[in-house]
Parts: structure tokens; C-alpha cells; sequence
């Protein structure tokens, strides 16, 4: 009954469609729930960043990566180590700006968007918003205040998925008022 | 391939946003505020067990009975979707089967013990739509309902609906 081969890639695989087939289960609920898809998407983002605050500690204890020294390295940290950790993806990091305060992530493949097609009554819906979220959120709790959104989506057409990154600056560390 | 850690993140914010939602504006949750909420987390479950259990079971041959699917939900399932089998499966021969997990994955998070026993509840709803779901999609229609005295061990009664 059980299969014995490749039981380590089917568990994977398996818990990959359990996250995969939730989300759109998710995003199908919001859907029901909200008249339009800009609201969709705020809810998305808002649940992401609600993960992103928790989901930073849980990468820091398993990554023990340390304090990344410029947004560079966060970059590549974001791509190399956070993306290969949870989604299993490793996203290249492109187009910098000149000041180096803004550069793209770019997913040749998209976790998420397995099995998933857009209906025709949902074309400003973006699907994988909770992505952009949950950076948002965990790199809030390490004292960056930054925007993040979806430029290329391959759900809506495009060759690949782009999410555009930028920096907005530094969150001051602010301990709560009679603490030490 | 996501990470487990992925889903259980999910998993916790979507109940959170769920009780949210419904609770926004009023003061106190109502008992049928609860209910709709329950409601809406197994339904969401149930979808996702119809798909898991269509790719899980695509190259396996047809079940011999009812027993048979039991025993897969306890053993292959179980182990795909919570990590682990099931502890203890008890059946009355008569459509009921009772599923005990001792350490069920959405509740090792919560607690060891009794604290926050009644949040427990939400954490259940959407796994019973998860075992409802696949059960429908392999012929069964069913009612599955859980219950926790002592976290993280958990019981699901599984009740097969005779037509």
C-alpha cells in the first residue's frame, strides 16, 4: 500500500501541496468574503505581515545568519537563504538601483501558483501578495522599514515573477518606555 | 518544496483573520459566531483534503473497503499531511472509527497539558475538513469531528454516512 521510493521527495512534495493547496484556499475564501480584488490584495499583505513579524524568528533560530551589514547582503540572504528555506526557490537578485536602495527578485518558479489560473473576473488580483507581506514583516522586526510589491507576475501573463524591493530606511530601535 | 513551518505560520494566521473578521464590530464571539467560524475553517479544509488525497492516491489501486481506507487515512495520510500516523484507530464495525494522534501538529505549538484546552477547538476545524474532504473523495461522505482532553494528544471521530 505504502510506497517505499522516494519517500523523503514525496513527504516534501506532499507538504509543499499542503501549503500550496491551503493558500488557495485562502485566497478562494477572501475572494468570497471581499467585493474586490484591492481589498483581496490588502488582506493578503496584512496577513503576511502578521506571519513575516513571527516567520523572522523562526528563520534567525534555524539560519544563524547575523546582522546583515548593508541591504546588499540582505538581498542575498533574502534570495540564497530565507526563499531556499521555505519555499525551496532561490530567486535571482537583479536590476539595482543606482543609489542601491532598491533591486528586483526574480522567481523563475513560483510555489504558490501551483495548479492555480486567474478567472477573467480577477485580473487585479495579485495572487501571491502574501509574499510581499511577509518581507515587509520580517524585516520590520530587524529595523528595516521597506516597500515591497509584485511588478511581473507570471499568473497575469508575464515570463517570470518579478517583486520589486525597496528600501525606506532604518526602524530606531525603540525599547519600551521604563525598560533598561 | 515549502517548509512544514510555512504551513503551521498559515495555518495560524488564517484562523486568527477567520475569528477576526467575524468577531470585528461586535463585542463578545456568540456561540454561532463560533460556529460560522468552525464552519468556514472545515470548509476551507475540506477542499484541500479533496485535492491531497487525488494526488496522493493517483497511482495507488482501489481500496478493498472501508477498513482499507481507514487504515490509509491512519497510516499513508496521516503521515503526508500531520507527519506522523496515527497513534490508535478503534471502530465499532458499524460506520464510527475513532482516530487517536497523541501528538497532533497543529496543537504541539499550543500547549503540553490544559492551558488554552478551549482554544483548541480552532486548530481542529480546518484538519476535520482536511480527513472530511479525502474521505469524500474516495466514496465516503462522512461527519469527522475532534476532540482534546490533555494537548497535544487529540481524537477524531470519523462517522461514515450510509446512503
Amino acid at each position: 500500500m505504502s510506497r517505499q521510493s522516494n519517500r523523503t521527495t514525496d513527504s516534501k512534495k506532499m507538504n509543499s501541496e499542503l501549503f500550496t493547496l491551503t493558500y488557495g484556499a485562502l485566497v478562494t475564501q477572501l475572494c468570497k468574503d471581499y467585493e474586490n480584488d484591492e481589498e483581496v490584495n490588502k488582506q493578503l499583505d496584512k496577513m503576511g505581515y502578521n506571519i513575516g513579524v513571527r516567520l523572522i524568528e523562526d528563520f534567525l533560530a534555524r539560519s544563524s545568519i547575523g546582522r546583515c551589514q548593508d541591504f546588499r547582503e540582505t538581498a542575498d540572504v533574502i534570495a540564497k537563504v530565507a526563499f531556499k528555506m521555505y519555499l525551496g526557490i532561490t530567486p535571482s537578485v537583479t536590476n539595482w538601483s543606482p543609489a542601491g536602495d532598491e533591486f528586483s527578485l526574480i522567481l523563475e518558479s513560483n510555489p504558490l501558483v501551483d495548479f492555480v489560473e486567474l478567472p477573467d473576473n480577477h485580473s487585479t488580483l495579485i495572487y501571491s501578495n502574501l509574499l510581499c507581506g511577509v518581507l515587509r514583516g520580517a524585516l520590520e522586526m530587524v529595523q528595516m522599514a521597506v516597500d515591497v510589491k509584485f511588478v511581473q507576475d507570471t499568473l497575469r501573463g508575464d515570463n517570470v515573477t518579478e517583486i520589486r524591493m525597496k528600501f525606506i530606511k532604518r526602524i530606531e530601535e525603540n525599547l519600551p518606555a521604563g525598560d533598561e | 518544496m515549502a517548509d512544514d513551518a510555512l504551513f503551521e505560520f498559515l495555518h495560524m494566521e488564517i484562523v486568527s483573520h477567520i475569528y477576526k473578521e467575524q468577531q470585528s464590530g461586535k463585542g463578545e464571539m456568540d456561540n454561532k459566531d463560533r460556529a460560522v467560524c468552525v464552519s468556514v475553517l472545515e470548509g476551507m479544509g475540506f477542499r484541500v483534503g479533496q485535492g491531497l488525497i487525488e494526488r496522493l492516491t493517483r497511482d495507488s489501486p482501489s481500496f478493498k473497503d472501508e477498513l482499507d481506507i481507514m487504515k490509509f487515512i491512519c497510516k499513508d495520510f496521516w503521515t503526508k499531511v500531520f507527519r506522523r500516523q496515527v497513534d490508535n484507530l478503534r471502530t465499532n464495525h458499524q460506520g464510527t472509527y475513532v482516530l487517536q494522534d497523541n501528538k497532533f501538529s497543529m496543537l504541539t505549538q499550543l500547549s503540553s497539558g490544559k492551558q488554552y484546552l478551549d482554544q483548541a477547538p480552532k486548530y481542529l476545524a480546518f484538519s476535520c475538513g482536511v480527513v472530511r474532504g479525502a474521505l469524500s473523495n474516495l466514496g465516503m461522505e462522512s461527519v469527522v469531528t475532534a476532540e482534546v482532553s490533555v494537548m497535544p494528544s487529540c481524537k477524531f471521530q470519523v462517522v461514515i454516512q450510509k446512503l
